[in-house]
């Protein structure tokens, strides 16, 4: 009985230091939030500007260009998956994964080989653990990135990319990453960053209509020197997006960690408290039976 | 007339502002830009300075090349990494 009762203590003091640490997580984590939405905030103006700029110019020129220009026999299609480093973040490298798993189906019934670049290293694992070859995996970033990870990664991509198909080149990059909604919803998304899909829409754009620019030098060397920037700006946008998601994710996990151990705290309290009882009511018992002998033996 | 200028980089805000004059360095040259000046895409050169005129003060920014876009709302300068020179 007594044994019993060690052994309940024994797994509350357990439970007790995981809900510390889970506790001590999910705070962290909600402060991952708050720096990753400023840090989306800071960078919001530059990628605006520069998405605004890169579609007036697509809009308005003739040229030809591997930026605006479909491939009308796309070969080979690079796709980027950004999951995170470490797990403890619930359904977050699951869901993008999966939607990856989609992308890449799609690509193949449409004919087009896929080549994966993966950030993060759960998505390297993933991969790695099923014989899929990888193009490229980056790591170490995914919950702080900067803008120098963003262009490491755009580099190899753009470097991929205009490479002639006939080689190794790809015709398209696609992205998959989670878009942080708000704290309860993160969505996996798929996007298209090359070539570049311009909306037709009749609305017009947000903060006034797209400027008529004249180039200096010329519009094509302008989208030349365009296009490497415009891969790294959404590549960080889509990391700065990643990263927090993914704290969203694991503070809800954790979160969830925490709750569990509380109740498992509640629940062995309560049957040690039992077994504590039980022990005094038996030995209570074991002690008046052996004075009821007593009394009876004189 | 001042105009709305912004010096943007991709992690933070270098600079912005109401100011007179833009001067910069692209590829093609020395450009300098007035408030009503035509709507214009430059590729700026790499390791050149941004110049931007306030009354008497004239603001320098060191850019690692990047683009100079003039719109009728104002000037955005789009650049990696902008340092601020002078602040005089």
């Amino acid at each position: 009985m007594a044994g019993q009762l060690r052994e309940y203590r024994r797994r509350i003091r357990s439970v007790q230091s995981t809900k510390k640490i889970t506790r001590a997580m999910e705070l962290i984590a909600a402060s991952r939030i708050v720096k990753a939405k400023a840090r989306v905030a800071v960078s919001r103006p530059y990628a605006d500007e520069i998405t605004r700029v890169i579609s007036s110019v697509a809009s308005q020129t003739t040229v030809r260009h591997p930026l605006t220009t479909e491939h009308p026999d796309a070969r080979r299609a690079a796709v980027l998956v950004v999951t995170s480093d470490r797990g403890l973040a619930g359904g977050y490298n699951a869901n993008v994964l999966r939607r990856t798993g989609e992308l890449l189906e799609l690509l193949r019934s449409e004919g087009k080989e896929p080549v994966v670049y993966a950030v993060g290293r759960k998505a390297v694992t993933y991969y790695r653990f099923r014989g899929r070859e990888l193009a490229g995996e980056f790591t170490g970033f995914s919950e702080q990135p900067s803008y120098d990870d963003a262009k490491e990664v755009a580099d190899a991509l753009i470097a991929r990319f205009v490479e002639s198909s006939e080689a190794a080149g790809v015709d398209e990059i696609h992205l998959v990453f989670t878009e942080y909604v708000n704290t309860l919803t993160q969505r996996p998304v798929a996007h298209r960053i090359l070539p570049l899909v311009l909306e037709e829409t009749t609305e017009p754009p947000p903060g006034g209509p797209l400027p008529q620019y004249e180039f200096e030098p010329s519009a094509e060397e302008v989208l030349d020197a365009l296009l490497p920037r415009y891969v790294e700006s959404r590549l960080y946008a889509a990391l700065l997006e990643s990263a927090a998601s993914e704290s969203a994710a694991r503070q809800r996990a954790m979160k969830s960690a925490t709750d569990n151990a509380g109740e498992l705290i509640k629940t062995y309290t309560r049957q040690a408290n039992a077994a504590r009882q039980d022990a005094i009511t038996q030995e209570i018992s074991e002690i008046v039976g052996g004075a009821n002998a007593l009394a009876q033996a004189s | 007339m001042p105009m709305r200028v912004a010096i943007l980089s991709p992690e933070r805000e270098v600079w912005s502002g109401e100011a007179d004059m833009v001067v910069a360095r692209t590829t093609e040259g020395d450009i300098g830009v007035l408030t009503g000046h035509v709507s214009l895409l430059g590729v700026l050169a790499a390791g050149s300075q941004v110049r931007v005129k306030t009354g008497a003060e004239t603001l320098s920014v060191d850019v690692d090349g990047g683009f100079l876009s003039v719109t009728k709302q104002g000037v955005s300068i789009l650049v990696e990494h902008g340092v601020v020179s002078t602040g005089s």
